[in-house]
């Protein structure tokens, strides 16, 4: 199967990655072929497989409900690209946006 | 042809656990901005969620509780999407193997009426941060301490039909949760929010357009956005326009709803199992066990009310809406042994509007079961008048002292003593010769004069059984 | 030859040498040498002396572990308390972690000195290390070659030996394909044997951390160290940890040796097919049994993967957002802008293309067709390897079709790197351990013999290796000028 442009653009933009025109032609060009290249799985017969999101056949282990962090503020938001008044800044969310 | 309104609700309630449900952060309210946010809450690389049992555990006893199916493996799953008060970039959510199936809840509608509301599925998630929209520097501020906390998404059926009935369920659920003590309903605070999608339809047609109306966080607010949005649609269809499918958010100020995100935009939100956590086994051990545990539920109670104190439904619906106000009702039928109509008067009267007017909860009431339970005791052996306990009420209320003791102290005794009743009838009798006379032409109206003077005259206290009696009997005498 | 970490503990513990002077001796073979490798990206070189120095006094007061006082090299990929992690991205070149994962924990507990940070394809995307913002790292055994991905920094410095052990990650085969490459050991434990808490994902259901070492002894002897549960990580396995170090001399006579047909078929360099039959007819002296079995589904581990794996990647790395660490793009004029401009700024191509992929793969109208048929090739590969691990103990092959290719070589066209895991990726599809350990050269470049093992036989695996190197000396080799 092969994408379009504007499959691409989409793509593009649900991952929030910005693409020149010519990243554009070059991503259509090489995830065709990728998604091409996987489409092999087509040829296997996966009738009544079930399908499987983990190699561990087990079962989720829970924690107590205890509170165990204390509060790093200052040591996180050193590492911060922006931060005022103990608050990550980012461009204004007009809401609902 | 006549329009119909279709209605359902998905319900957001934060779970009364201490820790978040993917850390060990705590979820207290209040703390300053992002200290409470660890490592994990905040997404930083190479973090792990690890499931807290405890929310866990308070999903089974509402799944229960709405007669539902446990999910014995449910998988948790991620919402991809990008927004600033979501730091992984996906919601850690349930999607296609919900931890509560299909359940229902039987609602009391106004008229006493019970309606059966369907609830679709209930799911655990995890809460967002917090946009804070005051300028800085043209820039918005990320609060993260909410993130994390442990939400139990409760979605029903499309069957409600309008905004009371709504409201009425919205108060069902609210209700619920308190009882199993999962979610303190606070719906300021956000710990209780609601989500509504809204549609319309001609009688008998299929489904229309919904829109799904956000920001109701209030129960007052769900019935005027509900009603605002139903005339929006109408009006629109009508005036030959279609309803779009998108989210809308409800202005409180304005009280309308506007569009928040376009159709085109509309989110591919890209689920999938979440590779960090393996499925949710929950035992059948544990659901017994949780079984084991589950108090009386509201409608249970509501049942028990009505037949055992022999209360209508109405009055059942308002005492058992909350686990304590049921609690101080029968802890005051049970001590003063009083007509269970008579407490539940003055619990839905006087006390619930002293109450409401200093804002508290019944669980801070200054009048203690014990003190109500003594003031019903003096009405019923009539030591004293229900006037006379009103006044006594009030004292109660501003910490005077026991009922007895106000009673002894201000006076208050009823009159109960025939001849000093007859002789306030004599004097009443004489100082009035004409009114006499009238009455006894037939104006029989003016019996109530002759109370009135008579309570005036002993200050409230005489027994109005035996001086209506009494009166009567002088009066036609001659 | 170089020592190796179990004789160098002897010394530290005989009081031959301090902490201190050997943790200097790897500084300065690392500032020598590694010009040439760019195996490193950051070198602690005063974590490490004060590290020596703590050790030092521990091993003075007898109170040492085995690996007390061992300089160690960790992938960049695991974080580090006050020191970069950058993950081989400009996303993170300026992220100074603020906590330390379990494995460094681990490690800390040992009283082991951290030297440094190697070098890694970003984000652990890569066959080849060419993809790492820092640079590509160069093959000690000829400098024009690659040393493998994603573990390439980890497994060039080890080879080159300016770190006698060093960590690695492996996903879709990213410890025994540059361990292979570069003719040393490595070992991909069985998943959730090693605590992923602190490791970066790549693709969660697949990440599994191990070690890297001249010998099967000394991957023994770190895995000591990194194995265990951890209550931090829900896919981490409560499960006994054994002294991997205990059965390495277990005899393997009447081992049951399996070879999968399709690692010896079409795609495999007839020298490197040599040097793999050669190393299995040894096992064959030692007392094994050789048996075919077949894993039907294996060509079909590579799509699968490139869907699984891509899929995961693209919802793991949307962290990345440029909001609350790492890099954030220059006056960004709305929200949008930021998130676009700092992650396209942040990650390079092949991240890209794989954040691509698996945004694709997932959105609606794709995901049944692409994830979900792909989760279900995994489980017929599972069951590929459930049936042939009925008749045989061990199974043995290639870890890589050819030898280390050259730089460059391969950038340009992403399938044909793809191409180059395909004995490696369905391991880790099946969560199964792993190891690839040297079993000959050709053409002066190593080879490297993988052993496959059900699940959590680390141990096993360990003592079938440390019987090849007890016959054999194709791991003491090392590479003219290092």
């Amino acid at each position: 199967m092969s994408l379009t442009a504007a499959d691409v653009k989409k793509i593009a933009h649900l991952a929030r990655l910005t693409m020149s025109e010519a990243d554009i032609n070059r991503y259509t060009e090489q995830l065709s072929k990728i998604i091409g290249f996987v489409e092999q799985m087509n040829q296997a017969d996966t009738t009544n497989i079930e399908p499987i999101a983990h190699s561990l056949d087990l079962s989720q282990r829970l924690r107590n409900d205890i509170v165990s962090e204390t509060d790093q503020r200052a040591a996180f938001q050193a590492i911060a690209p922006q931060v005022e008044a103990g608050l990550y800044l980012v461009p204004q969310v007009i809401e609902g946006e | 042809m006549e329009w119909e309104t279709v209605i359902g609700l998905e319900i957001h309630a934060q779970l009364l656990t201490n820790s978040k449900i993917f850390s060990g952060a705590s979820t207290a309210f209040g703390a300053e901005p992002n200290t409470q946010a660890c490592a994990v809450d905040l997404g930083f690389p190479g973090v792990l969620p690890v499931l807290n049992q405890e929310a866990v555990r308070m999903a089974v006893k509402f799944g229960l509780g709405v007669g539902a199916e446990i999910t014995k493996k449910s998988v948790f799953a991620r919402k991809n999407y990008f927004y600033p008060d979501l730091p992984k970039g996906y919601q850690i959510s349930q999607f296609e193997l919900p931890i509560v199936g299909k359940g229902h809840i039987d609602v009391q509608q106004e008229d006493g009426s019970l309606q059966r509301v369907n609830i679709t599925r209930a799911h655990l998630e995890e809460d967002a941060g917090k946009s804070l929209h005051e300028d800085f520097h043209g820039q918005t501020g990320i609060d993260l301490n909410r993130a994390g906390t442990p939400l139990l998404e409760i979605v029903s059926e499309p069957d409600m039909r309008s905004a009371k009935e709504a409201v009425a369920y919205l108060k069902a659920i609210h209700s619920l949760v308190r009882y199993l003590e999962i979610c303190d309903g606070n719906m300021q605070e956000g710990s209780f929010r609601c989500d509504a999608n809204v549609s319309v339809r001609r009688k008998g047609d299929k489904l229309g357009t919904r829109a799904e109306l956000k920001n109701i966080n209030s129960f007052r607010f769900v019935e005027r956005a509900i009603n605002y949005e139903v005339e929006r649609q109408i009006a629109l269809i009508e005036g030959g326009g279609k309803v779009a499918q998108e989210t809308r958010l409800y202005d409180p100020t304005k009280n309308e709803t506007r569009s928040m995100r376009s159709k085109e935009e509309a989110n591919d939100y890209r689920y999938f199992p979440d590779p960090d956590l393996l499925p949710l086994v929950v035992t059948d051990e544990l659901i017994a066990n949780i079984r084991q545990d589950l108090p009386e539920l509201p409608h249970q109670k509501r049942e028990r009310f009505m037949k055992q104190y022999n209360l209508s439904a109405y009055d059942a619906d308002v005492l058992v809406s909350s686990r304590a106000l049921a609690m101080y009702f029968e802890t005051v039928v049970q001590e003063s042994k009083a007509q269970p109509k008579l407490a539940t008067n003055w619990i839905m009267g006087e006390l619930s509007a002293a109450l409401n007017k200093d804002n508290l909860e019944i669980t801070a009431s200054p009048v203690s079961t014990t003190q109500l339970a003594t003031l019903l005791q003096r009405i019923e052996d009539n030591t004293i008048s229900g006037k006379i306990a009103k006044t006594i009420f009030e004292s109660l209320w501003n910490k005077e002292g026991e009922v007895d003791e106000i009673i002894e102290k201000k006076g208050l005794k009823q009159v109960t003593d025939t001849g000093a009743i007859e002789a306030l009838i004599d004097k009443i009798i004489a100082d009035n010769p004409d009114n006499v006379a009238a009455y006894r032409a037939g104006k029989e109206k003016l019996f109530g004069f002759f109370v009135g003077q008579a309570m005036k005259a002993s200050g409230g206290k005489t027994n109005p059984q035996q001086l209506n009696e009494l009166l009567k009997k002088k009066l036609a005498d001659n | 030859m170089h020592k190796t970490i179990a004789e160098l503990s002897n010394d530290l513990h005989a009081k031959k040498i301090s902490s201190v002077e050997l943790t200097q001796q790897f500084l300065e073979r690392i500032k020598k040498l590694d010009k040439t490798l760019n195996s490193f990206i950051t070198v602690t070189e005063e974590i490490a002396l004060q590290d020596a120095k703590t050790a030092d006094a521990q091993l003075a007061k007898g109170q040492a572990s085995p690996l007390t006082g061992i300089p160690f090299a960790q992938k960049d990929i695991f974080c580090t308390q006050g020191s970069k992690t950058s993950c081989g991205s400009k996303m993170l070149d300026n992220f100074i972690s603020p906590y330390d994962a379990t494995v460094i924990k681990n490690f800390k507990k040992a009283g082991t000195v951290l030297l440094g940070k190697t070098n890694m394809d970003e984000f652990a995307m890569g066959s080849s290390n060419e993809t790492s913002f820092y640079g590509p790292v160069k093959n000690p055994w000829n400098t024009d070659m690659v040393p493998g991905g994603s573990s390439g920094g980890s497994a060039a410095a080890v080879a080159a030996y300016l770190a006698p052990g060093a960590t690695g990650t492996d996903t879709g085969g990213s410890i025994r394909q540059p361990a292979a490459l570069c003719g040393i050991s490595g070992l991909k434990p069985t998943y959730g044997r090693v605590s992923r808490y602190g490791m970066i994902a790549f693709a969660s259901s697949l990440d599994q951390g191990g070690p890297f070492a001249k010998t099967a002894e000394d991957l023994a002897l770190m895995m000591n160290v990194m194995a265990g549960f951890d209550e931090r990580d829900s896919t981490s396995v409560d499960h006994p940890v054994p002294d991997y170090t205990a059965t390495l001399n277990d005899s393997i006579q009447g081992l049951r040796i399996g070879l999968p047909k399709e690692y010896f078929g079409e795609g495999l360099e007839s020298n490197v097919a040599k040097v793999i039959e050669a190393a299995i007819k040894e096992y064959e002296k030692l007392g094994a049994t050789i048996h075919e079995v077949s894993l039907p589904n294996t060509t079909l581990s590579i799509p699968a993967y490139y869907v699984i794996a891509p899929a995961e990647c693209s919802s793991n790395l949307a962290r990345y957002d440029g909001v609350r660490f790492g890099h954030r793009c220059k006056d960004p004029i709305d929200l949008e802008d930021l998130y676009k401009r700092s992650r396209s700024e942040g990650f390079g191509s092949e991240v890209t293309r794989r954040i691509m992929v698996g945004t694709y793969a997932l959105s609606a109208g794709y995901y049944d067709a692409y994830y979900l048929k792909a989760q279900k090739i995994r489980g017929l590969i599972r069951r590929d390897f459930i049936d042939a691990f009925k008749n045989v103990d061990v199974l043995m092959g290639p870890t890589t079709p050819s030898t280390a290719f050259k730089i460059g070589e391969k950038t340009n066209d992403p399938i044909s790197m793809y191409l180059s895991d395909i004995y490696t990726i369905a391991i880790n599809l099946a969560g199964l351990p792993a190891m690839s350990i040297p079993a000959g050269f050709v053409n002066k470049l190593p080879v490297g013999l993988q052993l496959i093992g059900n699940m959590f036989t680390e141990a096993r695996l360990l003592n079938i290796a440390h019987s090849f190197q007890t016959a054999t000396d194709w791991h003491t080799h090392t590479p003219e000028g290092f």
